[in-house]
This record gives C-alpha cells, sequence and structure tokens, in this order.
C-alpha cells in the first residue's frame, strides 16, 4: 500500500494522483493546463447547469416533467440535450487537435499522451455520444408521431435507454476529472488496450462507458421496430410510411444486430483485462484480429446506423421544402434496405492490410463497392424530386445543397477505399481521418442539423431564426470543406492518423488551411446556440401553433405545435402516402372526429434514472477496483428492476372530455387563423397554417 | 481528358512539372519521397494508375451530380413561375432504370479492374526482377523497425537499403503491440502483429531515398517511428553491406533486449549506436540466425509471456548492459 493509497479496499486504485488537476499544479506545461482547463469547465459546467436550474426554480419540474417522463417527446429532447453537451466537447476537442497538428510541426504544444487521450475521447464521443444520441432523440420524438401512435410499444424501456446512454457519457466526462480515459482510439484495438501495455483506469473506462451505453441502444433498436411495426395508425401500411420511419427500421435492425458484438468484443477485452482471460493477449494463444473483426462487424453496419436515418431526414425536408411529392418512394425503400443489409457485408475493408489472401480482399472489396449502387439511386431520386419543384432555400435546403456536393465526394473517396490496392496505400493516413469525416459531416451532421431545424416548431411551437440558421449552414459546409479537404492531400503525403506531430515542413501550411477550418466549425457551433437564444427570445414571432409551418406532408404535421402528450386527439385514419398533404388537398384535413375516447397514458416512474445513477457508480467502481460500491451497485440495479414489477398501477387515464375541450379550442384556433403561402414562411405571418398552392394556382398548367 | 492526364503523369522526368502542378505533391520535392503519387517502383506505379481509373469511372457517376443539381435549384426556385411545377411526379420507369444501370455498370466495371489489381498488387505475391531478390526480415519495436537480412547476416534499424530493380521480400512481425509497415513511394502497407507473419513485396525502379514508416498507432512515440528506404546501385549496395559489417555491433540477445525496451531509433542509437553509424541507425554485423523465428515462436508456445519479458509492456525489463562502461 502506497502513501497515495490509504486504503485499497475502501478506494481501490483510486487515489490523490486521480485528480486530474493536480498534475496542472504541480508541473504547469500547457498540455496539463489544457486538460485542466478542460477538468475544470466540466466542475463549472455542471456547477452552472445546477445555478440556472436553481435560478429558474426549476427542480420540481425537472424531476416531475422531464428525469421520470415515460413521454417519447419529453425522452427525445433529453437525447438531443445530451448530444448537444457532448458535441460541444466533442467539437472543441477536434479543434483542440488541430491545433496541435497545425503546431505540430517537430512537437507542438501537447504531450503525445495527451493528443492521444483526445484522439480516443473524440472518436468515442462523436460516434457513441452525438451522432447516436441524436439520431436516437430525433426517432424517438418523430417517429410516433409520423406512423400516428401515441408513444413508444415499451415507455419505461425507452427512459432506461436513454438512463443507459447517458451512464456512457457521464463516464467519459467523468474522466475528465478522475484517472484518464483510453489513450488506444475509438477502435481500441489490443493487445495496445490490454494490461500488458495499458494497465491503468483509461482502457476500463472506454470498456464501460461503451458497453453500458451500447445496451441502452440494443433496447432502443428493440423499441423502435416493435413500435414502428405494431403502433401505426389504422391505414398507414409498410408502403404508406414516412421515409424517416422507414430509415429508422433499417437502422433498428442495425442497432439490434450491429450492437452485440460490439458488447461481446468490449467484454471479452474486459474478461482479459479483469480476469486474466487471453482473448486478445499476444501469449497464451490471444488473437488480436479477432477484436479487430468483431469490432468492425460492429463498425462498419454503425456507420449505416449513422446515416440511414440522415438519409430519411433529407427525404423528408427535400420534398417539403421543394412542395413536391417524393420521387421514387418504392425506390428508396428498396435502396435503404439494400444498404441495411449490405452494410452487414463489408466489415473487412477496415483491414484490406492485415495479411488475408487476396479472393478474401476482393469479396469485401466488391461488397464494399456495390453499396455505391444504392446510394447513388438516392442521390439520383433526390435530384429527381428537386425536377419541377418549387424549391425554398430555407436551412434545411442549404444543407442538402452541401450534402450533394460535399457527400457525393465522400462517396468517391470511398470507392476509392474500397479497392484493396488503393487501400494498401492511404488506409491508416489523414486520407482515410478525411474520408470518414466527410461521409459523417456532410451526411450525419448535416442531416441531423437540418432536422433538429426542421422538427424544432414541431417540438416547441416556434421556428428557430432563419437568419442564424443560415449563418450556421454556411459556417459548417466551409468549415467543413477548410478542414478536411487539406487532409486529403495530407494523407497523399504519407502522414499517418493520430499523429500528434511530423517533422515534414510541407505539413505545415495545410495544417494551417485546417485550423483555419476548425475555427470555422467551432464558430458554427456559437452561431447554433446564438440561434437558440435569439430564437428562444423571438419565440412570440416567431410561434406556430397551428402545426404546420412547412406546409408538411407527413402526420406530425397535422396537430397542434407542441402536440399534446397523447399526441393525437383521436387516431388518424391514414389514407395515403404523405397522408396529410393528401387530406388538405382534399380538404379532410382539420376536421372535428364524430366522437373522443378516453386515452390510456404510462405513468411516470424514476426507474430509468434510478438506472442509470446506479450504473454510473457501477462503471465508476469497476474502472478503479472498487469493488464494494461494484456490487452495492450492481445490487441497486436488480432491486430497482424487482421493485418495479411490484408496481402495480402503471397507467392513467385522460379522460374524453378534456381531450375534446383541447382538440377543440385548437381547432377553433386554426379555423380563425389565416393561411399563408410559401413566400410567408419565414415571416412572423407564419403561424402553421399552409395555404394550398396547385399548379393552376401558380399560373402553370399541371 | 484521361488520357492527356495518364500521359502527363507516366511521362519520365515528370517530377517537376508535377511540383508545380499540385500541391499534393509539394512534399514530393523534399528529399525524402513519400508519396504513391509520385512512385519509384511498379507496385505503387500500377496503384496511382488504378487510383485514377476509379476516379476517372466515378466521374460518370458523379458529375451529373455536380452540374445538374445547381442549375435545378436555380430553375426551379420557388419565385419563378416560368418553370413547370409538377407536384404529384413521382415515378418514372425509364428514369429508375437509369439511376440504377448506370452505378450498376460502372460498379461492375470497377470490380472487374479491383478483381484484376487485387491480385496482380498482392502483397504477398513475389515481384519479377531481373536482380536476384533481397530478403529481409522486418521486426516492428517500440518505436522503431529492425530489418534482419538473414542471406547476409546483418541487420539494421531504420534504414533499409536495397539494390536498383531488385525485388525485396520482406516477412513480417512484431515483438510488441500491433504496427503496419510502409513504403509509400514503393508500395503499400501491411499490418505487423505479433505471433504472425504477413508478407510484403516491394521494388524500386529507381534510386533514391524514400520514406518508409508506421502507420498503426501504438504509443507516445508512434510518430518517430520512420525508417528510410534506400535503393541504390548494386555496387553502392554491395558498399553499404560492407559499411554494415565493419561499424556494426553484433545482435545478441542482450543487445536486442535493450533494443526492444521502448524507444525511439535516436534514444536506441545514443544507448547503442557508434559515431559511424548514421544518425537514429543501428547497424549489426552479427545476427542469430534464429532470431526472428524466435520473436514469431515465443508467442505460440502455449506458455505465458510475463510483463517484465514483454517488450514494449509497462512492466518490461531489458537486459542489463553486457560491458561495465555502458
Amino acid at each position: 500500500m502506497t502513501p497515495d493509497q490509504p486504503a485499497t479496499w475502501l478506494l481501490g486504485r483510486f487515489g490523490v494522483s486521480s485528480l486530474a488537476i493536480l498534475p496542472a499544479i504541480e508541473n504547469p506545461t500547457t498540455s496539463e493546463l489544457v486538460a485542466a482547463g478542460a477538468a475544470l469547465a466540466v466542475i463549472l459546467g455542471a456547477i452552472g447547469g445546477i445555478a440556472f436550474i436553481t435560478w429558474l426554480g426549476a427542480w420540481r419540474t425537472l424531476w416531475c416533467d422531464w428525469l421520470t417522463s415515460t413521454d417519447h417527446k419529453r425522452i427525445g429532447i433529453m437525447y438531443i440535450v445530451l448530444a448537444l453537451v457532448m458535441m460541444a466537447r466533442g467539437v472543441l476537442e477536434g479543434a483542440v487537435m488541430r491545433s496541435q497538428q497545425a503546431f505540430g510541426l517537430n512537437g507542438g504544444f501537447l504531450t503525445p499522451e495527451h493528443f492521444s487521450e483526445l484522439f480516443s475521447t473524440h472518436g468515442t464521443i462523436m460516434i457513441f455520444f452525438v451522432a447516436m444520441p441524436l439520431i436516437i432523440g430525433l426517432a424517438n420524438y418523430i417517429i410516433p408521431l409520423q406512423i400516428g401512435a401515441r408513444d413508444m410499444s415499451f415507455p419505461v424501456m425507452n427512459q432506461i435507454s436513454l438512463g443507459l446512454t447517458a451512464t456512457g457519457a457521464a463516464l467519459v466526462m467523468i474522466s475528465l476529472l478522475l484517472g484518464k480515459f483510453s489513450t488506444g482510439g475509438w477502435s481500441a484495438y489490443p493487445p495496445y488496450t490490454g494490461t500488458d501495455f495499458n494497465p491503468g483506469p483509461g482502457p476500463d473506462y472506454w470498456i464501460w462507458s461503451i458497453v453500458l451505453a451500447g445496451i441502452g441502444t440494443t433496447l432502443s433498436g428493440i423499441n423502435f421496430a416493435v413500435t414502428i411495426f405494431k403502433e401505426r395508425a389504422p391505414g398507414m401500411t409498410l408502403f404508406r410510411m414516412p421515409l424517416f420511419t422507414w430509415t429508422l427500421i433499417c437502422a433498428s435492425i442495425i442497432m439490434v444486430f450491429a450492437l452485440p458484438p460490439l458488447t461481446v468484443a468490449a467484454l471479452m477485452l474486459a474478461a482479459d483485462r479483469y480476469l486474466d482471460f487471453h482473448f486478445f493477449t499476444n501469449d497464451l494463444g490471444g488473437n488480436m484480429m479477432n477484436f479487430v473483426n468483431l469490432f468492425w462487424l460492429f463498425g462498419h453496419p454503425e456507420v449505416y446506423l449513422l446515416v440511414i436515418p440522415a438519409y430519411g431526414v433529407f427525404s423528408e425536408t427535400i420534398s417539403t421544402f421543394s412542395g413536391k411529392k417524393l420521387y421514387g418512394y418504392s425506390s428508396l425503400v428498396y435502396a435503404t434496405m439494400s444498404i441495411a443489409v449490405l452494410s452487414f457485408t463489408v466489415w473487412l475493408h477496415h483491414f484490406f492490410t492485415m495479411g488475408q489472401s487476396a479472393n478474401v480482399n476482393i469479396v469485401f472489396g466488391i461488397a464494399s463497392m456495390c453499396i455505391a449502387v444504392p446510394t447513388g439511386v438516392k442521390i439520383y431520386d433526390w435530384m429527381a424530386t428537386i425536377f419541377r419543384g418549387r424549391i425554398r432555400m430555407t436551412v434545411p435546403m442549404i444543407y442538402a445543397l452541401g450534402f450533394f456536393y460535399l457527400f457525393v465526394i465522400g462517396g468517391l473517396t470511398g470507392v476509392m477505399l474500397a479497392n484493396p490496392t488503393i487501400s494498401y496505400q492511404v488506409h491508416n493516413t489523414l486520407f482515410l481521418v478525411a474520408h470518414f469525416h466527410n461521409v459523417i459531416i456532410p451526411g450525419v451532421v448535416f442531416g441531423l442539423m437540418s432536422g433538429y431545424h426542421y422538427w424544432f416548431p414541431k417540438a416547441f411551437g416556434f421556428r428557430l431564426h432563419e437568419g442564424w440558421g443560415r449563418v450556421t449552414a454556411f459556417l459548417w459546409i466551409f468549415g467543413f470543406s477548410f478542414t478536411f479537404f487539406p487532409l486529403y492531400a495530407l494523407g497523399f503525403m504519407g502522414m499517418p492518423r493520430r499523429s500528434a506531430s511530423y517533422t515534414d515542413p510541407a505539413f505545415e501550411p495545410l495544417m494551417l488551411v485546417a485550423l483555419f477550418g476548425a475555427a470555422l466549425i467551432v464558430s458554427a457551433l456559437g452561431a447554433l446556440l446564438i440561434q437558440l437564444w435569439v430564437s428562444i427570445r423571438k419565440r412570440e414571432s416567431l410561434a406556430v401553433p397551428l402545426g404546420d409551418p412547412w406546409n408538411g406532408r407527413t402526420l406530425e404535421w397535422s396537430i397542434s405545435s407542441p402536440p399534446p402528450s397523447y399526441n393525437f386527439a383521436v387516431l388518424p385514419q391514414v389514407e395515403d402516402q404523405d397522408d396529410f398533404a393528401d387530406a388538405k388537398a382534399k380538404g379532410r384535413a382539420y376536421q372535428e372526429p364524430d366522437a373522443y375516447e378516453d386515452i390510456v397514458m404510462p405513468n411516470n416512474t424514476s426507474l430509468g434514472i434510478v438506472i442509470c445513477i446506479a450504473s454510473t457508480f457501477l462503471g465508476l467502481a469497476l474502472v478503479f477496483h472498487i469493488w464494494w460500491l461494484a456490487i452495492l451497485s450492481a445490487g441497486g440495479i436488480i432491486v430497482a428492476f424487482i421493485a418495479r414489477t411490484f408496481v402495480l398501477s402503471t397507467t392513467h387515464v385522460i379522460p374524453a372530455d378534456e381531450i375534446a375541450a383541447e382538440h377543440r379550442a385548437w381547432l377553433a384556433q386554426v379555423r380563425a387563423a389565416k393561411s399563408i403561402t410559401r413566400d410567408m414562411e419565414t415571416s412572423s405571418a407564419n403561424h402553421g397554417l399552409a395555404s394550398l398552392e396547385l399548379p393552376v394556382l401558380a399560373g402553370v398548367e399541371r | 481528358m484521361k488520357a492527356i492526364m495518364s500521359q502527363l503523369i507516366s511521362q519520365k522526368g515528370h517530377r517537376l512539372v508535377l511540383c508545380g502542378l499540385s500541391f499534393l505533391l509539394l512534399s514530393a520535392c523534399s528529399q525524402q519521397r513519400n508519396s504513391f503519387l509520385d512512385p519509384a517502383g511498379p507496385i505503387a506505379a500500377a496503384q496511382r494508375a488504378h487510383f485514377i481509373e476509379v476516379f476517372a469511372w466515378t466521374m460518370i457517376a458523379i458529375l451529373p451530380v455536380f452540374i445538374l443539381v445547381p442549375l435545378m435549384f436555380w430553375r426551379y426556385r420557388y419565385r419563378n413561375h416560368k418553370a413547370r411545377y409538377t407536384p404529384d411526379w413521382a415515378f418514372s420507369g425509364w428514369l429508375d432504370l437509369l439511376m440504377w444501370g448506370v452505378p450498376f455498370l460502372i460498379v461492375a466495371v470497377l470490380s472487374t479492374q479491383l478483381w484484376k489489381s487485387t491480385h496482380a498488387l498482392d502483397p504477398y505475391k513475389p515481384i519479377a526482377s531481373a536482380e536476384a531478390p533481397v530478403n529481409v526480415q522486418v521486426i516492428g519495436l517500440d518505436w522503431k523497425w529492425l530489418f534482419i537480412y538473414p542471406d547476409l547476416g546483418i541487420a539494421t534499424v531504420n534504414e533499409l537499403a536495397f539494390p536498383v530493380g531488385a525485388s525485396v521480400a520482406m516477412e513480417v512481425t512484431t515483438d510488441t503491440v500491433m504496427q503496419s509497415i510502409m513504403i509509400p513511394a514503393l508500395a503499400g502497407q501491411i499490418y505487423a502483429m505479433p505471433g504472425m507473419r504477413t508478407k510484403l513485396h516491394v521494388l524500386a525502379d529507381e534510386t533514391g531515398r524514400f520514406m518508409g514508416e508506421n502507420t498503426q498507432f501504438s504509443g507516445v512515440g508512434f510518430t518517430a517511428q520512420k525508417f528510410e528506404a534506400v535503393a541504390m546501385t548494386t555496387q553502392d549496395f554491395e558498399a553499404w553491406v560492407a559499411k554494415v559489417k565493419a561499424s556494426g555491433i553484433p545482435l545478441d540477445a542482450t543487445h536486442y533486449g535493450r533494443l526492444a525496451a521502448a524507444s525511439t531509433g535516436v534514444q536506441a542509437h545514443d544507448m547503442l549506436g557508434s559515431p559511424q553509424m548514421p544518425e537514429g541507425v543501428l547497424y549489426f554485423n552479427k545476427v542469430e540466425p534464429a532470431l526472428f523465428a524466435d520473436v514469431l515462436g515465443r508467442y505460440t508456445h502455449g506458455t505465458a509471456i510475463p510483463s517484465a519479458l514483454q517488450p514494449g509492456a509497462v512492466g518490461y525489463v531489458p537486459p542489463a548492459a553486457a560491458g561495465a562502461n555502458q
């Protein structure tokens, strides 16, 4: 027992030296100060958050209406808030890494260890705690509204999924304060992450945040799939579903089948580290190639899990803002499903260079290339949707324009990487880094940002400020281009990814351009916050309570904004694809039903938050080998589940009278309001009631 | 256009032109050549040619997007009342056939090229060469490369010399974590993994100095794990072998054990090297014939390897220096 560790049984391997701020006091180098600054930001952020809630006097609201809520809409919003907080950290880490490399000729200001921690957390956060929660959050909010349902199939499980995702995110945040995160990258290849080479808590932080969040995501996948298959409104056949819902079926399939290999691989690595197993060690028959295979068996479907819902968002926004039916609906469905299935057959292209025979590489190379076919079809389908439309250049369309140009370039470099011969050269270089950012930022991020702008008025009853939205979109588009196009060139010059420094002066100018791009991306993040602030301030003039600000085509636009907790006063009867557009055209929208019925809704429960807290302690206890706390928290989780089974009253009834009154009041508002044409869309005259604009009215023959 | 491009690139003595043309190749003007876009051997040249072919074929699918998207965004803008508006038009069989058919055909063409090139450029396949092939056994260590020339009885750290026009047949492993070896101007990379042997063949058809590196992150000294591949005339190579033999030290168990400890090439040079060896480089004149096989085999004996005996591990204990002076 060292003096640093007064009681091993009590604190495990946690000691005073685990506190991240101490090294900065003892040895104030720039690298340590950056780390301490990040730790302080977490502490101040937490204190600021607590102070803000106290100032609002919102603790009770927070607990009763949010943390214990089983409402899919509130859970969706909480997912998105979590994702945006983590995105702030992820983007700033990216900017710090760009600065390090910009000044990294023969050194830089960060130690190589700090740099490797940054690329590990940046990747882990961006994939698992930004992109995934954004998608799951958006889908949580939108899917039940799009299919005419009152909630998800399993509202409590939904809450637990959120709790486990938050646990993972919390562990990554805590690693800034206590101990250090892994230095082994987001893919955590052993044997580097094994105990021989990395005995510290870093890889354990990675393992437990991934395992716990991964279980949450698998549960989400099950929940979405069951919801979409079982909860659709009468008349909504599979081939009448909106495209976003279709893409979420594909994404849920991937969540259910692709997350388990990751969870298993991480648990096997944990067995190596905690129980002296030898799955992936150098000696005693361990084989790191098995980890690599399992990881990418998850990892490749994962990138499609991310981008497919973004395709769904673009399908909705491009059709809506072109004022046109989506071209090639069935084509898009088949293309999306093909991508989802093919995504499971290509994982080996992440390691063409591992020494398998040419024939094996060829099979996976051709399979990877095949994905370009349905992806190309989708791009062309969206182009055909624009063709002979009436396009409004709103914020989502600016993102779509950026997507068309930049994503196609990402697709091009993807086809290149599918060729083993080319992969042999550019694998593991910055070319690869540029490629996957080139599909993830213009694809996933632009898609989700446009989805955020598009559906925000549905969730909060007011539109986001259009001007700041445009600024944000352009900053993202140019920020991405300046940051990542230079990296392609650096890849051609053989610069390996994950390099903290370099010795070739030719790299420096390109790195400085990339730093400028990173500054634009940080500004985009700032503009996003300003947009939110300005919009909240101007919410009166941006209000769209009638619920249809964009002349929407699908069911979610047929109800008030924000929607009532039960979503639909009476479940809609679906008669067409784009049912709401059809209803407006045929005059069957905004009708008062013959009768209202009582609605049964799930009760609030604190199970999700209890599991979130207990599993965060479980994770921390496992990371620091505090066995008593691990047993206690695992016991807590089990007890919470058992206690839940004793709760007999899990639902409450909303009486028909109350629903009728609310619905009639809203319908009266709709009837009293003046509908607007699309040229007024971004003005304060837009209260969420759209005029029909048929070709005849536009003075052109149909 | 494709023809012009490949002609331009395939001309001999194009390097200066290319340097002027493209900032991509900025560094190709520097001493060490580091890009397959500036190839010095048949493999890298074929990789570049394949790269350009893929680029050209995909343009068939991509250029329509680049051209039509802005035209359509402008033509069908909301305020343009002259443009036709067909809100319910949502399908055309011919258009769909084109949308699926064209990408399918491109992928079919690219797949046949992929098939051919993957076989032709398989790193395990020996390259036909007029000169006698040179066998090299490569061991990746933290954070340097050990090159053993079994037929010549010599070894080097971070300098891989070979005659121009000779096929270099490398057998690759590591004695630490996973790494990946690449000489971009000559050929692509192959992973190096403990207990496993991978193969890589390279050939340079002109003399020169080429950057070689580890591309797989392997710890804090990873960025320093670079080496220089030098293609020289046969006479120069013989002189080089003689120099290694003259100025080298023996690569025995003690020296190997100390070399395997986590250090960069420069640090290893300071520890074991002599002024006759270039900076960051070590020469060995006597090598255990079974060294490579031993390193490869030690992980597959079914016995546990404690941290103290695992190079690169936190608990690794390198053997004490043999001489009192060291």
